[in-house]
């Protein structure tokens, strides 16, 4: 009974967040609103009983990544697009992109919705503690390896994300963090030649 | 369970103990700038506050008076509504981190009309309370940050914009020391944290010595003290991000300083200190130490790294800023990625393993220790001979 109305409540504070971003003038008042933002995903996260997601997300994206934003923001002081229109060329462009994503997250969540029911969050604080993994077991009996499949409680939402990444998804993950890396060198490498023309 | 027992367990008693902490953490911040400013008069021999009641114990009451009818100034052209949010984000979040801080065992009691209430000396123990205590304290900046912001100064602004490069900096080191002691007791639950210490027999302080020492420095970053207090460094900053701030609003900024204080102190102390467990947990030898409740163990422990900040602040002058930054990329960062690997190599190898490492790392620890002393000693005090160019000179003359 209560899952939905927190569900529509986070959401609309999420959605509100998102409209703030593009409709404040003011690029630090924008920032704060995508911090409203990503406090309510984190919300969302905590209704769906993925503490530890929610967790991270306040520590990844509010303590970290938006704390650098408003850096950058400030350091670049801005308080001269005032008069600027609201309405850029891009506006066309930006429409058609908007459509697509709607389309593609849309029709992923129509296509879900029809194979297994937008089931309810379970509303029971005792399965809050507690997430049902399966795997197989690998066992040795009298000099054979034996698999099982077994089903097992494990302890927290947090044992979940790990089976998840570092057994079922390990290789895309590791694909994305070299990713990362190769993004910060460039990143580094960017940033350095300047700083030698400099000198 | 009826319905009126879930409102007592879910709604009355969380209520009772929000009400309860903030009292007590206001209290205990007043308290604090007292026993500050005392220890640190007694540190550089005067005498310190002294006037107000009984040695000068109802101080900090004048104090509260006097910030509570202060004029509240709000500079002209300031943005008017993120300078008055300011003070609320940096608030919330340093009271909100005190739901999961485990200040002592469940226990149960008999409250007339009530019967028996089994409930315990902390609000809530998630799975991932340490990850959220990481999760809430880091989004206390942007208190900061905007304060310095909106107050349209640009001591304010220099403060604050400093103040975001440290605590994004330190949050790293102090974030792999955290995971250290995750991985000593398997489980993000502080609580469970600090039951892992019984099992293993051993403080976690024992083989996370390094971990510690991590955790420690970068809470004093976090907390912007002393020796590492650049965002309100008053000599270069006026006061820092809060320069624009008077009367209660300044009051807030100052409160949370000292509500992260108790903060750090209590996650450092249920990390490596035992929380509120007994000196040795498994001597029964020592057993006769249960006559102190677990509670006070666990405040007295507190109480201990609180008395460490200020002798801090006693102690050390204040770094330059890019020596803040090369010691916690440069030093810091390093260190704890190595303590790291080498902790959780011990972990693998269970309660043995983590026995070994901590064997090793004290041994190293005194060892070092023994030697720096002994060279120390045997070179002539360094203050009493002058460098070289000086007795060149003094010979030329």
């Amino acid at each position: 009974m209560t899952a939905p109305f927190f569900f529509w409540f986070f959401a609309a504070i999420v959605v509100f967040g998102a409209v703030g971003v593009v409709a404040m003038r003011q690029p630090v008042h924008s920032a704060l609103f995508l911090l409203l933002s990503f406090f309510g995903v984190a919300a969302l996260f905590i209704t769906l009983n993925a503490e530890f997601l929610a967790a991270v997300q306040v520590l990844v994206y509010a303590g970290g990544i938006m704390v650098l934003f408003l850096f950058t923001i400030m350091l670049v002081n801005i308080r001269r697009t005032a008069g600027q229109p609201y309405v850029h060329r891009q506006a066309g462009a930006a429409l058609l992109v908007a459509f697509f994503l709607l389309a593609v997250v849309g029709g992923t969540i129509v296509a879900s919705s029809r194979t297994s029911g937008l089931a309810d969050a379970p509303a029971d604080p005792a399965k809050l503690s507690t997430t049902t993994i399966s795997r197989m077991m690998t066992e040795t009996v009298d000099g054979k390896t034996v698999k099982t499949p077994v089903t097992e409680q494990v302890a927290g939402n947090s044992q979940a994300v790990a089976w998840g990444l570092y057994r079922d998804y390990l290789l895309p993950f590791e694909v994305a963090s070299v990713f990362l890396l190769v993004a910060m060198i460039g990143a580094v490498v960017l940033g350095k030649r300047t700083m030698e023309h400099v000198d | 369970m009826d319905i009126s027992a879930s409102v007592l367990t879910y709604f009355l008693i969380p209520a009772v103990k929000a009400v309860v902490v903030v009292i007590l953490v206001a209290t205990a911040a007043g308290v604090l700038t007292y026993i500050e400013r005392r220890t640190l008069a007694f540190l550089q021999v005067r005498k310190g506050p002294n006037r107000v009641g009984p040695e000068g114990i109802l101080q900090f009451v004048a104090d509260v008076v006097k910030l509570l009818t202060k004029e509240d100034v709000v500079p002209a052209k300031a943005q008017h509504f993120i300078h008055f949010l300011a003070p609320v984000l940096v608030m919330v979040p340093g009271l909100a981190v005190f739901a999961v801080l485990p200040w002592g065992p469940e226990f149960t009691m008999r409250i007339p009309g009530l019967g028996k209430i089994t409930t315990a000396w902390y609000a809530a123990d998630l799975n991932v309370s340490l990850l959220l205590v990481l999760a809430i304290t880091s989004v206390g900046i942007y208190g900061i940050i905007l304060g310095g912001w909106a107050s349209n100064s640009k001591y304010a602004l220099l403060g604050g914009l400093r103040s975001a490069a440290q605590l994004i900096s330190y949050e790293v080191p102090m974030g792999f020391a955290v995971v250290s002691a995750i991985l000593m007791a398997r489980s993000l639950s502080l609580v469970e944290i600090v039951e892992a210490q019984r099992t293993h027999q051993m403080w976690f302080i024992l083989p996370g010595l390094v971990s510690f020492f991590l955790y420690f420095v970068s809470g004093v970053a976090e907390t912007n003290r002393i020796p590492f207090d650049l965002p309100e460094a008053e000599s270069e900053l006026v006061a820092g991000f809060h320069t624009e701030y008077s009367g209660f609003r300044w009051a807030i900024f100052f409160l949370t300083e000292y509500a992260n204080m108790i903060t750090i102190s209590a996650i450092a102390t249920a990390l490596f200190f035992g929380g509120w467990l007994r000196p040795f947990p498994s001597v029964h030898a020592l057993a006769f130490l249960d006559v102190v409740p677990p509670v006070l163990w666990y405040v007295l422990k507190v109480s201990c790294f609180l008395f460490v900040y200020i002798w801090f602040r006693g102690t050390f002058p204040r770094y330059r800023f890019d020596q803040l930054m090369a010691l916690g990329w440069k030093t810091l960062i390093p260190i704890s990625l190595t303590n790291l690997v080498l902790v959780a190599l011990a972990a693998l190898g269970g309660f043995r393993g983590l026995r070994i490492l901590g064997i090793v790392l004290w041994g190293a620890a005194i060892g070092a220790f023994l030697i720096v002393t002994r060279l120390r000693a045997a070179k002539p005090p360094a203050a009493k001979t002058a460098p070289a160019s000086v007795r060149a000179r003094a010979a030329e003359a």
